[in-house]
């Protein structure tokens, strides 16, 4: 990221139609069923073409030269063999012009640059090359000759705070001042309690490993740019490449049509897409940069690892009295977020609560936003303790959850949720997962045994409102919707093709959407931190809502009856039961396609705006997991048999991709906690396991055999005109904890640190078996 | 079959198939299998030099221009311009791009395009009837086997390649069966169903 943070925007504007005004649904025909994707024929036949798979004619391929190392100074870059190689048709460095290019903006100027002279984790750029063919251009990039000054470095989180660290900017290793949040008297809560609980926990740095790489294409006309991106947010692209290279916005034009995952590492521009901007600049023909694999988990991003000290005190009763959190959280070598006290703050009701956060820079790749930045850490801690506070006190794990629940912000002074369906996620999950007989059930004999956890949770995040769209609706009764907002996978097209079938009637086949095209489509925000659905819909909604309204007019003028008499139905105009029609007798239904000025007009056009949030109100959606794990205690195996997600995001827009969307959120859950962690060596500051066979995320025999999906609808009406609140993130966020407590009721053993993996169970199990 | 460079004239590469099957799942091929099937008998290509060869995909043989080094991946993607086979790592760790070599699954990344000469190769778009979807294909859609659908093509290969050696395969043969695919989305479970569904209409047990 350059400037702006990914999810901010400005305050929609003008008169276009807006969803403020539009009554929620009652009931609904289309919206909520689970239906098949509008785009799945495309994405299953391999017609759908992503950006990798993209050829411009005279397109030329570029590597980026990166730095093998985590700290260094680029003494020299020699270019000279690189761009005699076959093929080459272009070489950049820091020395060539146009390439000072400011990058990651603090508070005192810019902390590095496109090209910079110091590289501060390995895989920094240094210089790129362009040739006809990829293989080309690879060999030619091993043909650039850098000599490198090797610096002192420092990769882990504890040693970069210790004294006398090595530096990884001239400020120092932390990201401002640790500032801590507090309300009431922590100290006194702790007096009050009955029992207190404090652990120290920690989570490994995770990579999104997109399954689609990042990649870029790059091609100018005259002064004019037009990239091809798989991006998750194709305006914040605009803006940033704008900036970086001094166009004007209406110069830049940034299309995303399909893109294989993102999970918050493409909501940033990054260096490669400059690099190709600046190549084709300079060859005049298209260039992409798709970067490699093993690039990926070095500099597009990360979830940062975390250590988090917890200490908590309960009443009898199960009241919470007091909750301290101090966290630290690993930045990488550049500027971004890695604070998670969110939940600590803002889940339960609790009087007495102390979260202070320090932000470390090591010599590594810089965090991104990766799917509900911060969250599945602090749950990972917070919903432990939970568990532990429980047992303290004799307590059921839901019960104590369900004795602290809120229906206030407390983070935000005590503002109301528009809706908050935790307490049924936790009651109506419970009972669909069978948790009073599996918490009840007698330990087996055995070596093999098992248990159940439950983990609730929050997301922080209530969306930037604010996207336009239009929608065009033809004589023929078919449709084309217009928007900004990319589909990244979790089915946005498909819901707001359902949005505009449930108000016109368009099937959605007939329905076409062109959308994430800078250069056609209004504003949107980026698809990131679930927002896309309830941002999005809306506007659509109030789009087809302006459609119909012209529709009507247009019918009420033919069938020379008040408009405020017709309704459209089944694609026909008919006459509301019991609607005063000024005298004339009802006229017979007129199918849309008799519609003469539609005829002659051939097209009417909608707009449709997002809504401001409701004054005084937020927001956010709920969630509670069950897992039960069996464990086997000679090898320290744990597999997950069963999971649960009971989630209130509002209303399901679609039960199928809404159920698709849970599992895959445990998915990465499973992975979060059991089997991915980024390794830096530290004795050379490289990443050990920078590749999909030793970095492992889950495979299909990783995640449980059964899975089961419990969607909770509040029939919030206040949130937005669709009644639907975010779901991508809070799938992931309790998941790994949930596991964790499962694999405590299962054993007595509390896992402090992930990933629960044998090698950590094995070394656990030793250790209860010494104490005994 | 020629070569562009001179040398020694060619002889036809017989290599048996399955020293080369890499099933799913595991997904690598030996690479003494490797040096003992081609490097034995394959004419001899310096860095840079290219041979015509014949491959057959999706029913249809096409004569292309190879390198020794030039992977079946990049044959189908770059020369035929068959983009429904992805690439993920390229090196035998993912499973985006596995495609059919007979009815076996294989990682394209990690097969050689001189070593399935002759062989029938079938991508994602080969299971198409014309227009319409295969069985298998209709069956993600309609459970919604995907997300991004970026590994989808891999994933509905493997299915495939799993019903046509197991036409009624288990739960746990449906998961091992894709566990050589990585989906970072997630959408396992309902892969699973998807490859039931689909084998149960093969079957004919469900419209």
């Amino acid at each position: 990221m350059r400037r702006e943070g990914p999810y901010s925007g400005t305050e929609p504007q003008g008169p276009v139609p807006s969803s403020e005004t539009i009554a929620p649904w009652t009931e609904t025909r289309v919206v909520g069923e689970p239906l098949a994707r509008v785009d799945g024929y495309e994405r299953v036949s391999g017609s759908a073409v992503y950006t990798l798979d993209m050829t411009l004619p005279g397109m030329l391929h570029a590597v980026v030269v990166r730095c093998p190392h985590a700290h260094a100074r680029v003494r020299r870059v020699a270019t000279a063999k690189a761009a005699a190689m076959p093929g080459v048709e272009a070489v950049v460095t820091a020395d060539s012009p146009g390439t000072k290019i400011p990058w990651f903006p603090g508070a005192n100027g810019p902390t590095s640059w496109l090209f910079d002279p110091i590289c501060r984790h390995e895989g920094e750029e240094v210089a790129a090359v362009a040739a006809r063919t990829r293989k080309q251009a690879e060999e030619a990039a091993r043909a650039v000759e850098v000599e490198y000054e090797e610096l002192p470095f420092v990769v882990d989180q504890a040693a970069a705070l210790a004294p006398g660290a090595p530096a990884v900017h001239e400020g120092g290793n932390r990201q401002g001042e640790a500032k801590p949040t507090a309300r009431g008297d922590v100290a006194q809560g702790f007096t009050e309690a009955d029992a207190v609980v404090e652990r120290t926990f920690r989570t490994a740095c995770q990579i999104h490993t997109t399954m689609e790489v990042h990649v870029s294409i790059a091609q100018w006309d005259g002064d004019r740019l037009t990239v091809w991106d798989s991006s998750q947010g194709v305006f914040g692209q605009r803006a940033e490449l704008a900036d970086a290279l001094g166009l004007p916005l209406a110069n830049v034009r940034v299309i995303c049509h399909y893109m294989g995952g993102g999970f918050g590492s493409k909501l940033d521009l990054g260096k490669y897409t400059v690099i190709a901007a600046l190549l084709a600049r300079q060859t005049a023909r298209p260039v992409k940069v798709a970067v490699p694999r093993e690039e990926t988990f070095l500099c597009v991003g990360n979830r940062p690892d975390h250590t988090m000290t917890l200490k908590a005190g309960v009443k009898k009763d199960g009241a919470l009295t007091a909750l301290q959190l101090t966290g630290v959280g690993t930045v990488g070598a550049y500027p971004a977020g890695a604070t998670g006290g969110y939940q600590v703050l803002d889940l339960y009701r609790c009087p007495n609560v102390h979260v202070e956060e320090t932000e470390v820079f090591v010599n590594a790749g810089q965090a991104r936003a990766m799917r509900a930045p911060g969250f599945p850490q602090c749950s990972w801690a917070l919903e432990q303790v939970m568990d532990e506070l429980a047992a303290a006190i004799g307590m059921d794990p839901v019960a104590l959850r369900l004795k602290n629940l809120t229906a206030v912000s407390q983070l935000r002074g005590g503002q109301l949720y528009t809706s908050t369906g935790l307490e049924r996620c936790l009651t109506e999950g419970a009972e669909a997962f069978g948790w009073a007989e599996a918490r009840a059930r007698k330990p087996a004999a055995g070596p093999v045994v098992r248990g159940v956890g439950v983990a609730a949770c929050m997301w922080g995040y209530a969306g930037e409102p604010n996207a336009t769209v239009i929608l065009r609706y033809f004589s023929d009764g078919s449709a084309n919707l217009c928007m900004g907002a990319s589909d990244i996978g979790t089915g946005t097209k498909t819901v707001m093709a359902m949005v505009v079938a449930e108000e016109l009637g368009v099937p959605l086949d007939r329905l076409q959407i062109d959308h994430a095209d800078t250069g056609s489509a209004p504003y949107a925000p980026p698809s990131g931190g679930s927002q896309t659905v309830l941002v999005n819909a809306p506007a659509v909604r109030a789009a087809a809502l302006d459609v119909k309204r012209q529709l009507i007019d247009l019918a009420a003028a033919q069938l020379k009856v008040p408009a405020a008499a017709l309704e459209l139905r089944d694609r026909q105009f008919v006459v509301r039961p019991g609607a005063d029609t000024g005298g004339q007798a009802p006229p017979a239904p007129l199918p849309v396609t008799d519609l003469g000025a539609l005829r002659r007009q051939q097209v009417v056009v909608g707009l449709g705006r997002r809504a401001p949030h409701p004054a005084g109100k937020v927001a956010l959606p709920f969630a509670a997991q069950f897992a039960e794990v069996e464990v086997d205690t000679r090898t320290g195996e744990v597999r997950v048999l069963r999971m649960l997600g009971a989630h209130d995001s509002g209303r399901p827009m679609n039960r199928l991709t809404f159920e698709n969307q849970v599992f895959g959120g445990m998915a990465m859950g499973i992975g979060f906690g059991m089997t991915e962690g980024r390794v830096l060596d530290r004795q050379t500051g490289r990443m050990v396991n920078a590749n999909w066979h030793d970095y492992k995320i889950p495979t299909a025999l990783d995640v449980p055999a059964t899975s089961t999906c419990v969607p909770i609808d509040p029939h919030d009406t206040e949130c937005n005109s669709t009644g639907a609140k975010g779901l991508g993130e809070p799938a992931t966020i309790p998941t790994a904890a949930a596991i964790a407590n499962a694999v405590f009721h299962a054993t007595g053993i509390r896992v402090t640190d992930v990933p629960i993996n044998p090698t950590a169970m094995v070394r656990l199990l030793a250790e209860r078996r010494a104490r005994r | 079959m020629r070569t562009k460079t001179g040398g020694p004239p060619p002889t036809a590469l017989e290599v048996s198939r399955r020293t080369f099957i890499a099933s799913v799942g595991v997904g690598v091929v030996g690479a003494a299998a490797l040096e003992k099937g081609v490097a034995a008998q394959a004419p001899r290509l310096g860095a840079g030099d290219t041979r015509a060869m014949r491959l057959r995909v999706n029913g249809r043989e096409r004569q292309i221009e190879v390198a020794a080094n030039t992977t079946l991946l990049e044959a189908l993607r770059d020369q035929l311009e068959l983009t429904g086979t992805k690439p993920g790592c390229e090196r035998g760790e993912c499973g985006a791009c596995t495609v059919l070599v007979g009815d076996e699954a294989r990682y394209a990344c990690l097969t050689l395009a001189l070593e399935v000469e002759g062989a029938e190769i079938t991508t994602v778009e080969g299971l198409m009837r014309g227009e319409a979807l295969g069985d298998v294909q209709q069956a993600f859609v309609e459970r919604d086997a995907f997300q991004c659908g970026y590994c989808t093509s891999g994933q509905v290969m493997a299915v495939e390649a799993l019903l046509r050696r197991s036409p009624d395969p288990s739960a746990a043969e449906v998961r091992e069966g894709v566990s050589g695919n990585l989906c970072r989305c997630g959408a396992y479970p309902h892969i699973f169903d998807a490859a039931d569904l689909a084998a149960r209409r093969r079957r004919g047990q469900e419209g």
